[in-house]
């Protein structure tokens, strides 16, 4: 039950626990419950909103940064990823395979303030050993949702 | 100037549906739960597949039968999900959407006069292609209190001497009715002893919530005398493509070939190569749709019992099939009515055969927050009657 709450929920974290009881064959009291312990176990995080921000009169950048690191002793990239997401810029950070070690995930107002986060936060931190920042142009599609669309339902009304 | 038309095509009553979607065609901003084909878009992978092939080129006939590699995947997956064995040069057809294949089954076994057992209410094709086919259709009409399953009584009651084909069509449009391995095998012997050929509709087969399709083709017995129809159209979300097959007796599928050669020439060829990477690779969109419609199936059974219709659990297809006897309307009416007052568009129950009167078919081919807008307009509708 879990599994099928959590696949129902990734997508629309606002269908009610009435609603989810009815379309999964349970009962709202079971439901809120199991929801209730996933958070606590933070199985279940947060429920943000998905923003397509381009479309508010709002200046915001998003940058994505790769950083070659030097693990600590024990910790490995544990430590330095905790130092970097404490920030309140990072959005995400992700530890990765291939050719850099972190990538981060930076919003700000403009690039200046994000050139300036890399230049002043980042880049002197000792752990780190170079950056490499690219700055995002357009979202297309973001949690698996096209963030570009406005799809109408083409299908004539009446069908056999 | 003579009469141009040929009196057994004028004689053909238009499909009740047609009616109803001119009355719903004229209704501007009218919301519909009546539409008979999956709201999701073919998933892109298989869209993609179609479009490479027109970009190497591939705009050329295929053989009749259809594409080799097509028709071997397509017998790969039937043994995969339906334990059914088939050989693929000999035993299978690819056709223009399950459609054909009904139409030319019937052309292809037909004399004049033989019987069609129809069981209604169903898809709209079987009477007209029958007799079209110079067939004689039988209707059989299932019943409400049996959940539209056929029984044993039924059928017996409906065969005579005449009898050669019977039309099975489950999982069922319109009422959303499956049958069980247990209410099939209940019907096996006698269809063996009368020497009846089953033509059998299996387009919904991987829309089942609960327990997984069972064909009739797979007893002992019947391999031989059934005709198994499906296709791409409502597993694969893919109407548009127009693709579907048949496997049966090669024997059979050898004439429905020669037919299809003069009057179709080969299916889409376009399709056939999108649908070689639906029916290889298509399983888990297959999953998530189903698992989809099994929500809002939930969902919609649970309203409509809320307005206090009666419904009975359809365990198939994407339609559910609610009783509005005691509203006092004919289906009709009802969906006149609610179209006019609250601009919903459903299909009456008679569309698909005067056993649907008192019923309707709710499509849940729609996401929910659709459903939900429908059905509180639904439900105003129905506490304003009730009184």
């Amino acid at each position: 039950m879990r599994e099928k709450i959590l696949a129902a929920i990734d997508k629309n974290s606002k269908i009610s626990a009435a609603d989810l009881a009815i379309m999964l064959g349970s009962t709202e009291e079971e439901i809120t419950s199991i929801i209730k312990q996933m958070e606590e176990e933070t199985i279940i995080c947060g429920y943000p909103t998905l923003i397509n921000w381009d479309k508010v009169q709002c200046e915001r950048v998003t940058a994505l940064i790769e950083l070659k690191v030097t693990p600590q002793r024990g910790l490995g990239f544990d430590k330095i990823a905790e130092r970097i997401y404490q920030f309140d810029e990072v959005q995400s950070v992700y530890l990765m395979s291939g050719g850099f070690d972190l990538t981060v995930i930076l919003e700000g107002k403009t690039m200046r303030e994000v050139a300036n986060f890399v230049s002043e936060k980042l880049a002197p931190m000792e752990a780190i050993l170079s950056t490499a920042t690219h700055f995002v142009l357009k979202k297309y599609k973001e949690h698996g949702l096209p963030l570009v669309q406005t799809k109408q339902d083409e299908r004539m009304l009446i069908t056999p | 100037m003579r009469n141009p038309l040929a009196k057994s095509v004028i004689e053909i009553q238009p499909s009740g549906i047609r009616k109803f979607f001119d009355i719903v065609s004229e209704m501007k901003d009218a919301i519909s739960l009546g539409v008979g084909e999956p709201d999701f878009d073919t998933p892109w992978h298989i869209r993609e597949e179609g479009i490479y092939s027109l970009e190497k080129g591939k705009t050329f006939y295929t053989s009749n039968a259809g594409l080799k590699e097509l028709k071997m995947e397509i017998c790969n997956y039937l043994k995969r999900r339906f334990d059914l064995s088939y050989d693929f040069n000999k035993e299978t057809i690819v056709t223009v959407g399950g459609s054909e294949a009904i139409d030319i089954a019937l052309r292809a076994m037909l004399e004049p006069g033989d019987e069609v057992l129809v069981p209604q209410p169903c898809y709209v094709s079987y009477h007209p292609c029958t007799v079209l086919a110079g067939g004689k259709p039988v209707i059989i009409e299932l019943k409400g209190e049996n959940d539209f399953k056929l029984t044993i009584e039924q059928l017996i009651a409906a065969i005579t001497d005449k009898t050669k084909i019977m039309i099975l069509a489950y999982p069922n449009n319109p009422t959303g009715a499956i049958m069980t391995y247990d209410d099939l095998k209940a019907l096996v012997d006698i269809i063996i002893e009368k020497d009846i050929i089953v033509i059998s509709d299996e387009i919904y087969s991987e829309l089942t919530y609960g327990s997984k399709h069972v064909s009739i083709a797979s007893f002992p017995g019947m391999k031989e005398r059934t005709v198994v129809i499906n296709g791409f159209s409502k597993s694969y979300a893919m109407t548009g493509w127009r693709l579907g097959y048949a496997v049966g007796p090669a024997a059979i599928i050898e004439q429905m070939v020669k037919i299809h050669q003069f009057a179709i020439m080969c299916a889409p060829t376009t399709s056939q190569y999108a649908g070689i990477e639906a029916v290889k690779n298509g399983d888990t969109d297959v999953e998530m749709m189903r698992d989809a419609y099994d929500k809002r199936r939930r969902y919609l059974i649970h309203a409509l019992r809320g307005m206090g219709l009666e419904c009975f659990e359809p365990y198939g297809a994407f339609y559910v099939f609610p009783c509005i006897k005691s509203l006092g309307m004919t289906s009709e009416e009802f969906s006149t009515r609610l179209l006019q007052e609250e601009k919903v568009a459903i299909v009456p129950g008679t569309a698909f055969g005067e056993c649907g009167e008192g019923y309707l078919r709710i499509s849940y081919a729609y996401s929910i927050e659709n459903l939900k807008i429908a059905l509180e307009r639904i439900e105003r509708f129905v506490a304003r009657y009730r009184k």
